[in-house]
């Protein structure tokens, strides 16, 4: 039984068909990639799973029941870390458990020996402004994680950061990754980030968005920080080509 | 760091080119004045100014606190009611359309037309001069309150969706915060407006207030006097200023670490 399966999904915005028969899976303790080029609707997808949309066609079932609005499946980290300026960091920490009802100072105490693992040992009552990209982004995903949903949605989480900050990150989920297992499902546009860190790839074509190719990604882990293995090389080619003919610029 | 000191020998450094050109003009005035030979009647000099505010203390005390009081009554009054709208009017869009068009005709009438009109209505207390200063301040609030909820960022409005936060809880937990900085920049606009509109409702009728203090020295030729009731009237409304300044600093420490 998949954590996540979405069946035959379509998507009419007003006249624009946006996503186009989407079926794909999420295994518990999977990290499944949405690869796409900019503007497939991989964004609609998202809301779709927010429950900020519905269907026109097809279904969403979470380990096995069909999802209803606001089921709490999905714990959503978007593209831009979306920190409260005015909150401290570990009051945005908290803030997903504080929305359900949890009190503050259990909410505190169930997040603070998280911190250090997350790299903000001391950096707790800082307001987000004082902190590098990195830092914020690294809080962002603890305040995704400690909410404890099902299902971890990753919104192109370093997109906006700059290379070397997105490398050290990339390198630095791979390894809670490997520890935690949260059943993930990443969207994105950098193919190398997708092959780094899946364990399979969903590839989808422009608009109207279809599924055009699956592939698994069997390379040891860890990845980062090493020479990939030739196999690995040879994905990253194939499926920068398929993006590419989708792209209309080939 | 620094060589010197602390913030506020920076603070010093920092207004003293201000004060230096401020205190130019008033040594200019004052020349001329002395030179020029000038009646007193038509331009007193800055010294003489400062000694009719010695000398008239007791009176321009007396009617200070009353300006201060219409000020801050009738701004807080104006703050509460622009609240209570702005978040009616998040809640409930359709509202917006129907209110603003109203809110703006009201600042498109002359103050010069409506408080004496005002004054007819309500009579020489209290009640008129907090009308006022409300219709001045009122609306420049309240487009601040609005504007600052809209500004909130979608994606933190998203991102409490997910986490299966209420309309309300968005409200309060994101678009409210959002709207502190605007609250800000209107307040300090606002209340500068605020004590203008309270002097001119005295001067239109009332018992006593700064705004009385200036009509009675016009009514017996005394520029002096009326200067100094102005000179008052610029450092009350500098001290209001300077305290919503105060208040912002500490509120919105999170904006400049």
């Amino acid at each position: 039984m998949s954590a996540l399966s979405l069946s035959n999904i379509t998507v009419t915005l007003g006249e624009t068909a946006v996503l186009d028969d989407i079926t794909l899976h999420v295994e518990r303790g999977e990290f499944v990639s949405i690869l796409g080029p900019s503007g497939a609707g991989k964004s609609t997808l998202f809301r779709l799973l927010t429950g900020a949309l519905a269907p026109d066609r097809g279904t969403v079932h979470l380990n096995g029941a069909p999802i209803v609005a606001n089921s709490r499946a999905f714990a959503y980290l978007p593209q831009r870390d979306a920190l409260l300026p005015w909150r401290r960091i570990i009051d945005n920490v908290t803030l997903g458990l504080e929305v359900q009802g949890m009190p503050r100072a259990e909410a505190r105490a169930k997040v603070s020996p998280l911190m250090p693992e997350f790299g903000l040992d001391g950096f707790a009552h800082h307001f987000p402004a004082q902190l590098s990209g990195g830092m914020r982004q690294r809080a962002a995903l603890l305040r995704t994680v400690v909410q404890d949903r099902p299902v971890q949605l990753l919104d192109e989480p370093f997109g906006a950061l700059d290379a070397l900050t997105r490398m050290t990150l990339q390198r630095w989920l791979e390894s809670r990754w490997q520890a935690a297992r949260w059943t993930t499902l990443l969207i994105t546009h950098d193919v190398r980030e997708a092959v780094a860190l899946s364990d399979r790839i969903y590839v989808l074509s422009r608009r109207p968005a279809r599924v055009i190719a699956e592939f698994t990604v069997t390379a040891a882990r860890p990845r980062l920080g090493r020479a990939l293995p030739p196999e690995a090389v040879a994905l990253e080619a194939r499926l920068l080509e398929t993006l590419l003919t989708q792209t209309g610029e080939t | 760091m620094a060589r010197t000191s602390g913030p506020w020998a920076r603070r010093v450094r920092h207004a003293l080119p201000a004060l230096f050109s401020v205190l130019a003009a008033l040594a200019l005035w004052e020349v001329y004045v002395r030179l020029s030979g000038i009646s007193p009647l038509v331009l007193p000099a800055p010294s003489r100014v400062i000694a009719q505010m010695a000398a008239n203390r007791a009176l321009l005390w007396d009617n200070t606190l009353p300006t201060l009081t219409a000020t801050l009554l009738g701004f807080s009054c104006s703050l509460t009611v622009a609240f209570l709208f702005s978040v009616l009017i998040d809640f409930v869009p359709r509202l917006r359309r129907a209110l603003f068009p109203v809110f703006v005709i009201s600042q498109t009438l002359p103050l010069v037309a409506i408080a004496p009109l005002v004054v007819l209505w309500f009579g020489f207390g209290l009640t008129p001069k907090i009308l006022l200063v409300a219709l001045v301040t009122f609306f420049p609030m309240l487009i601040a309150l609005v504007d600052g909820y809209d500004s909130t960022e979608p994606e933190i409005q998203a991102l409490l969706a997910s986490m299966g936060a209420s309309r309300a809880r968005i409200f309060r937990t994101a678009r409210l915060p959002s709207a502190l900085p605007f609250f800000f920049a209107g307040l300090r606009i606002s209340i500068t407006y605020a004590v203008v509109a309270a002097i001119f409702a005295e001067y239109v009728g009332a018992r006593a207030g700064l705004g009385i203090v200036i009509l009675n020295a016009k009514n017996s030729f005394r520029p002096d006097l009326m200067l100094a009731a102005v000179v008052i009237s610029s450092a009350l409304t500098l001290c209001l200023f300077a305290a919503t300044a105060i208040v912002q600093a500490f509120v919105l420490r999170w904006r400049t670490p």
